[in-house]
């Protein structure tokens, strides 16, 4: 019952990965993009916890959370490289 | 036992699947990039919350091992998610998205009020701002 269940679900996860690959592709604008690229982090994040259910081993748990922190890690510096043009910057007055 | 954690695990399994989905589907419909990033955070954070409870409920209940790190990755999802959430909206904000089918901005006047490093101004509006409220 729970393969069954896994292989459905990690096809509904790939149907929605394809959907945001099609924003990130047409998305009008950049940060259409980048919302979408937030998106496929956390998708891939469910897709790993799946693949651990199916084949059942515990090995892959580091790499779901250290994909989590990256992800944040490159969406945070997408956003500053949005708003301020650079990424690091030297000055602290905001 | 055993049938009813089998139960409760498809149960959310399922449950992950159908919010991944219906996140996508709002990044896919959605006319701008406030409503997608709306979509894209809050119902992706759940999907992702029901699959990796449903993850630990498997290692706990078949192979009677208390997996810590999937909880610390729940904990890590729901404090990371709304922030940078909020980083997106406020970055696509200053890049110069427009809101679609909305003609009002009060963030413009309140981010010229501030910029303009007058306090008497400043103090003004804000005694505006507390009467409309």
């Amino acid at each position: 019952m729970i393969q069954t269940a896994v292989t459905i679900a990690i096809i509904c996860l790939a149907l929605s990965m394809l959907a945001l690959v099609y924003r990130i592709i047409k998305g009008p604008t950049l940060p259409d993009r980048i919302v979408a690229l937030d998106a496929v982090g956390v998708n891939i994040v469910g897709i790993v916890a799946l693949i651990c259910i199916k084949v059942d081993t515990t090995a892959y748990v580091e790499f779901i959370l250290l994909f989590g922190i990256l992800a944040f890690i490159g969406t945070v510096a997408f956003s500053k490289y949005l708003e301020k043009g650079v990424i690091i910057d030297h000055d602290r007055d905001r | 036992m055993i049938e009813i954690a089998n139960i409760i695990i498809v149960l959310f399994i399922i449950l992950g699947a159908f919010f991944h989905l219906i996140a996508a589907l709002g990044v896919l419909r959605l006319p701008d990039v406030y409503t997608r990033n709306h979509a894209a955070s809050k119902a992706a954070t759940l999907g992702v919350l029901c699959i990796l409870l449903a993850t630990f409920f498997y290692f706990y209940f078949h192979e009677s091992e208390f997996n810590t790190r999937v909880l610390l990755c729940i904990v890590f999802m729901f404090l990371t998610a709304p922030v940078a959430g909020h980083l997106l909206g406020r970055a696509a904000y200053h890049h110069g998205v427009k809101m679609e089918g909305s003609k009002v901005d009060e963030y413009e006047e309140y981010i010229k009020v501030k910029k303009s490093n007058e306090p008497k101004k400043y103090e003004a509006y804000k005694k505006k701002l507390e009467k409309n409220l």
